[in-house]
Order: structure tokens, then C-alpha cells, then sequence
């Protein structure tokens, strides 16, 4: 895992001073709100519907046992022991006071960890595929690219005051799981027909009021010119992008509106002055970086392995959760561990103290003290040897976190809606909660199959529910809870936005509209057709009949 | 016209705040001080542009709320969950708050 430097390290305890002062300042009234306002903000600092909510970056999701430690330690000490793990692989608490956040952020330091860039428009936390370093299908691991990433974005001078907000994720697999195609970068690795290793660029992807999915602007980038031309990207979006209307300021809006070869041409134009300049990047930096992500030494095991496959022969839930629950994992013997945040009637993404605590010794004992955070909210325990795959499983049974619903209905993304979120139409949790109860069976789940369902509060989808097979979109209806329900997004590598089914549902009605949905993919599947399968071949007519009856027309 | 209360997030905690008759912030909406017409929101106005520029609270503003039985009854959703708190299952919060 990356260990900061000094410079590192300097900088973010210097951060936490500063802060400390703008505190104090703002407390004892030398601060007005107007002033303070934007300082808290680049600290991740919120105020919430009931309270504050202090977000703290979790670099491309990757935590090692200590920093887990941590994050129970703030929510313990300083919050209502639990923290909500976000569809950014952040973490968020929700009930900080605001005299506590200089010694929450003091805290974090300690152990390499900030709330810097979580808020604000500048170049956010880099997400990337949560089994990076160690997925099968991997091709490079792009956690080293994150990390270069973040260094160069990190307080970067001219990029501090974008238009907007500005997110890029990177994935180092073909099979794409920190979904770049709905980033305003995406970053996809590949090899060429010379077999070296390289970005395919995308960019202008993005949820929200106007979603897009992103389009390639480069097809193969090679490594060493990442930096000059992503600076590149971002000086066309910082001097094109629009300032007028927050709503229009996002890149997407300028790819669209140029079209994207005309964008690409200005990188290009761009690019040209600042390609094998001063941020090309040094062979030797790189592997400096590189060396700091080196895989943990994992002596392959032969398969098959006689202790996990009896196991799974003898004990059903064993083998259900084997099913959903586990990853290929790169070397022989090992697999990924998914940990459920999504247990029945629970808040997707909440996680108590203990159970972090616990998640952390759990870590230390099978996965060489590393978990990470996935962008669909739940933790992962990267690299777990085959034969302590029962006693794992024994022991997440026991603390509420062996729920064997990876991927499929009740395994919902949802953001914090109305309950916590000041810009909130509706509620999400509740949904989620309500939808995994009505589907709590979990042979009837297994019988459904892979199916992602997604939801957000209000348009700024941060719950990603336009790419939600299933997207669930709160609505404000006269001071009243509405939800309108797409059909047929993706996140993937074959993305796509969702379609709107028909008129929106009430709170009470919303969760019967998800099962006829269901139910209605049940009967219309072919053999081995999961529901975007079905969804795809049918279109939304057979869910549109079934969910409306004669009157879509009419209503709609 | 409808009724009003005046709301803010205390400055120190983010706590939810009204304002009360004696020109106090108080916790709970049912001691909130119920404007009737536009002086009376006037001068709840007033006394919360002190409250900002003294410290205690930020973000004031005024809530529509219905009046039954003498206390006040947000009219939206999202301001009846502002003040009675997130609405997910009470038993998780509770055995959070005391881990
Ligand atoms: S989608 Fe809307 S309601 Fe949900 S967290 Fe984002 S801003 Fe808040």
C-alpha cells in the first residue's frame, strides 16, 4: 500500500492546522458563515439536513487495517458510532460538531488520511476498480495511476477553481468495475497491437440532470503522457467550460455541445505544447510509486481445495454466499472476498464501529491487512486464501455481515436521500430498506439473479440510479415523496442510461412497482437471459403492460 | 396566509434549531414562536440576523407549517423529516449511539 512521504505527510498536518485556526476564527466570530463557508467545504465539511457531515477520501478505496481502525475511532469518539460508506468509496459521518472536525481530521493524519478535495469544484478522490492489484482478469494494477493522480491534483494551483466538480476513475481491467464511462475521465488501460500498456481516454460521462456516457477521445494513450494529457483535458474545460449556470458547468456539457472530435481536437491542440514537457513522467518515479503497490507475496495453492469445496458441497448458505460473495482472484488458491453492507432491512453502505473494528482484525488475520471500499458501498477482503474461506464466513456470520446478496436485488446502491441530505426531493434508504424486506427470501433472490438496483434522492444521482438496471429517482410532487423508475441502465463497459417506465410512484406504491417489475422479467425470461438481458430484448413494453395496464397512454 | 416557524442549524453543532417566543433557540418545534402574518415574520427575521451575526446559529429560514392542537406541523416532507430526524429504523441508531 502507499506509505506517504514527508512532503505528504507535512501537507496534510498542515492542513489540519489551518483548519483548527479557521475553526477557532469562525467560532470566536472573525469568520462569517459567507467566509467560512468555502474553507469547510475544501474540508469536506458539509452542513447536512439535521447536522454536519465531514466526508473523508478513501483513495481509490483502499485501506489497510489501521486506517480502518481509525474510521471506527471517529465514528465512535466523535460521531453516533456508525459511518456510511459512499458510492465514491468515501466515508461520510453524519453527526460531527463542528468544534470536533480539527481532531477528527488530526486523527485521520495520523494514519495518512484526509477530508481534502472531498467537496468543492475541483479534481476529486480518484476512484478505481475495488480488486485492483489483485482481480484475474487484471491487465496493470491502476491503483499506481490513481496514486499519480492524486499526487498531481492534490491542491494543484491552477485546478482549484474548476466550473464544477470534476471526478475521474480508472480501471486497469477490459471488464470495467469503477465504472469510467459515466466519469467526466474515465481511464480504461489496454494493450496495444504492440503489446504495451496504455489509457484509452474517455471522457464527458456523467449522471445527473443531463446524463451522458462518456466518449473516447483518445484510443490509446501511452503511460508516460498521462499527466500533459489530462492537463491538458482540464485546461480546455477550465477556460471552455461554462461559470453562468451551475447546472450547464459540468465537462459533459462541453463535449456535447463542441461534439467530441471538435473537443478532442482542442486536447490535442493543447496537448501539443505541453506533451514531453515537465510532467512526463520519469520511468523512475513511476516504479518508485509502483513498488509501494508491489502484491502481497501469496504462495499459489493448488486447486482444488478439499476444505472450501466441502464446505460449499455441505453447507448451503456456505455455498450460496460462495456463489455471489467471492472473486476471482489473480493467484491460484486465493479468492476476493465481498463483504455485504446490504443486510436485510439495513442502510446500504452503514457499517457500525464494532463491526469496523472487527472488519479490521478480520483483515490483519486473512487478507494481509487490506480491505477496500467498492463504489456499489460494500467492503472487500482482497486476497483470502481458499481454505479460510468457512472460518471467514463463520465469523462474518456472526457479525450481520455474511449476507450472500452480492449483485443481486437487494444489494441496492442507495444514497442518503432525504433522510440526512439537505438537497434531497425523497427518501432512499427507506426504499432500499423496504425493497430488501419484500425480497428477504434469499433462494427467491438467487432464483432472480444478477440484478442492480440503484437510488437517488434527487437528480444529482448520486445514488447513480440512471445506471441502475433497475433506477429508482426521487421526486418532489407538491412538499410530497414521488419516485420515477427507469429501465435498462448499465454501469459497465456496455453502458447505458436507464428509460423512464411511466409515471412516478407514491412512497407507499413504489416497492409494489419494483416487484411487478420483477415479476414481470420472471415471466418474460428466456433460459439463462438475466434481467438486463430480458430488458434488452423486450425493450420496456411487457414492464410498461404490466406496471400501467391500458391506462400508460392516457397517464403518460 | 399559512403559518411559519423560523428554523437554522446551530452553528456549533448543526444541531436543528427554532426560534421561541423569548427570542431563544430551542430544539424541539413544538416551543417554536408561530408567525401569523408578515410583521410577525418580520420580526422573527430580525432576530435571527442577530443570531447569524452573534454566532449561534446559520442558514435561517422559514418553514410553512400547519397548526394542530397549538403546535406546529411542517407542511413539506422534507421539513417534517428535518425535524423529527432521519426516519430509518430507530433500533439501528440507537444501538450505534450507544457502541
Ligand atoms: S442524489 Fe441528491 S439526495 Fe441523494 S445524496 Fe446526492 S444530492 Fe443528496
Amino acid at each position: 500500500m502507499y506509505q506517504y512521504d514527508e512532503y505528504d505527510q507535512r501537507l496534510v498536518d498542515e492542513r489540519v492546522e489551518q483548519f483548527r485556526d479557521q475553526v477557532r476564527r469562525r467560532l470566536s466570530g472573525e469568520l462569517s458563515e459567507d467566509e467560512f463557508k468555502p474553507l469547510r467545504l475544501m474540508n469536506g465539511l458539509y452542513l447536512q439536513l439535521h447536522a454536519y457531515m465531514l466526508r473523508v477520501a478513501i483513495p481509490y478505496g483502499t485501506l489497510s487495517s489501521a486506517q480502518m481502525r481509525t474510521l471506527a475511532t471517529l465514528a465512535r469518539r466523535w460521531d453516533r458510532g456508525y459511518g456510511h460508506f459512499t458510492t465514491r468509496q468515501n466515508i461520510q459521518y453524519n453527526w460531527p460538531k463542528l468544534e470536533d472536525v480539527p481532531d477528527m481530521l488530526a486523527e485521520l493524519a495520523k494514519v495518512g488520511m484526509h477530508a481534502i478535495q472531498t467537496s468543492g469544484n475541483c479534481i476529486r478522490n480518484v476512484t478505481a476498480d475495488h480488486f485492483a492489484g489483485v482481480a484475474r482478469d487484471e491487465i496493470e494494477d491502476p491503483r499506481i495511476w490513481a496514486e499519480i493522480i492524486r499526487q498531481w491534483s492534490t491542491l494543484h494551483p491552477e485546478f482549484s477553481f474548476l466550473p464544477r466538480k470534476f471526478k475521474i476513475a480508472i480501471t486497469g481491467s477490459p471488464n470495467d468495475r469503477a465504472a469510467v464511462k459515466v466519469h467526466d475521465i474515465g481511464l480504461r488501460m489496454l494493450r496495444n497491437a504492440d503489446g504495451d500498456v496504455g489509457f484509452e481516454v474517455i471522457v464527458g460521462g456523467g449522471q445527473g440532470r443531463t446524463p451522458f456516457i462518456g466518449e473516447t477521445i483518445r484510443a490509446f494513450l501511452p503511460k508516460q503522457h498521462l499527466l500533459s494529457y489530462l492537463e491538458a483535458i482540464l485546461r480546455v474545460y477550465n477556460q471552455y467550460g461554462r461559470r453562468d449556470n451551475s447546472f450547464k458547468a459540468r465537462i459533459k456539457i462541453l463535449v456535447n455541445a463542441l461534439g467530441a472530435a471538435e473537443f478532442a481536437r482542442q486536447v490535442e491542440a493543447e496537448w501539443a505544447h505541453l506533451r514531453d514537457g515537465a510532467l512526463t513522467l520519469p520511468a523512475a518515479e513511476v516504479d518508485r510509486i509502483a513498488a509501494q503497490f508491489a502484491p502481497p507475496v501469496l504462495p499459489p495453492v493448488a486447486e482444488p481445495i478439499p476444505a472450501f469445496d466441502m464446505a460449499r458441497l455441505t453447507d448451503p448458505a456456505f455455498g450460496r454466499w460462495a456463489r455471489t460473495n467471492l472473486f476471482a482472484h489473480k493467484v491460484p488458491g486465493y479468492a476476493s472476498v465481498l463483504i455485504s453492507l446490504k443486510p436485510v432491512g439495513g442502510v446500504p453502505g452503514d457499517a457500525t464501529a464494532d463491526q469496523m473494528d472487527a472488519l479490521a482484525d478480520l483483515a490483519d488475520r486473512y487478507s494481509q491487512g487490506e480491505i477496500r471500499v467498492t463504489h456499489g458501498q460494500n467492503l472487500v477482503l482482497p486476497s483470502v486464501g481458499k481454505a479460510h474461506l468457512p472460518d471467514l464466513w463463520q465469523q462474518l456470520t456472526a457479525l450481520g455481515l455474511a449476507e450472500a446478496n452480492i449483485g443481486l436485488v437487494s444489494d441496492i446502491i442507495a444514497c442518503p436521500g432525504l433522510d440526512y441530505c439537505a438537497l434531497a426531493n425523497a427518501r432512499s434508504i427507506p426504499i432500499a430498506q423496504r425493497i430488501s424486506q419484500r425480497f428477504a427470501d434469499i433462494g427467491r433472490q438467487h432464483d432472480i439473479g444478477e440484478l442492480q438496483l440503484k437510488i437517488s434522492g434527487c437528480i444529482n444521482a448520486c445514488g447513480h440510479h440512471h445506471v441502475g438496471h433497475i433506477g429508482i429517482l426521487g421526486v418532489d410532487k407538491k412538499g410530497e415523496e414521488f419516485y420515477q423508475i427507469t429501465l435498462g441502465g448499465k454501469a459497465e463497459e456496455d453502458a447505458a442510461l436507464g428509460k423512464i417506465v411511466g409515471p412516478a410512484f407514491s412512497y407507499d406504491a413504489v416497492v409494489d412497482a419494483v416487484e411487478t417489475i420483477v415479476d414481470t422479467y420472471l415471466v418474460e425470461r428466456r433460459s439463462g437471459e438475466r434481467f438486463i438481458d430480458t430488458y434488452r430484448r423486450t425493450g420496456l413494453a411487457p414492464f410498461r403492460a404490466r406496471l400501467y395496464g391500458e391506462t400508460i397512454d392516457a397517464a403518460a | 396566509m399559512p403559518h411559519r416557524i423560523l428554523t437554522a442549524n446551530h452553528l456549533r453543532d448543526g444541531g436543528v434549531v427554532f426560534l421561541a417566543a423569548d427570542g431563544g433557540w430551542v430544539r424541539s418545534p413544538e416551543a417554536a414562536t408561530i408567525a401569523a402574518c408578515a410583521d410577525d415574520e418580520r420580526g422573527l427575521s430580525t432576530i435571527a440576523a442577530t443570531a447569524v451575526a452573534d454566532q449561534t446559529v446559520v442558514g435561517p429560514y422559514l418553514v410553512d407549517v400547519t397548526v394542530t392542537d397549538g403546535r406546529p406541523v411542517p407542511v413539506r416532507a422534507r421539513e417534517r423529516i428535518r425535524v423529527s430526524g432521519p426516519t430509518v429504523p430507530a433500533d439501528f441508531r440507537a444501538d450505534a449511539a450507544s457502541a
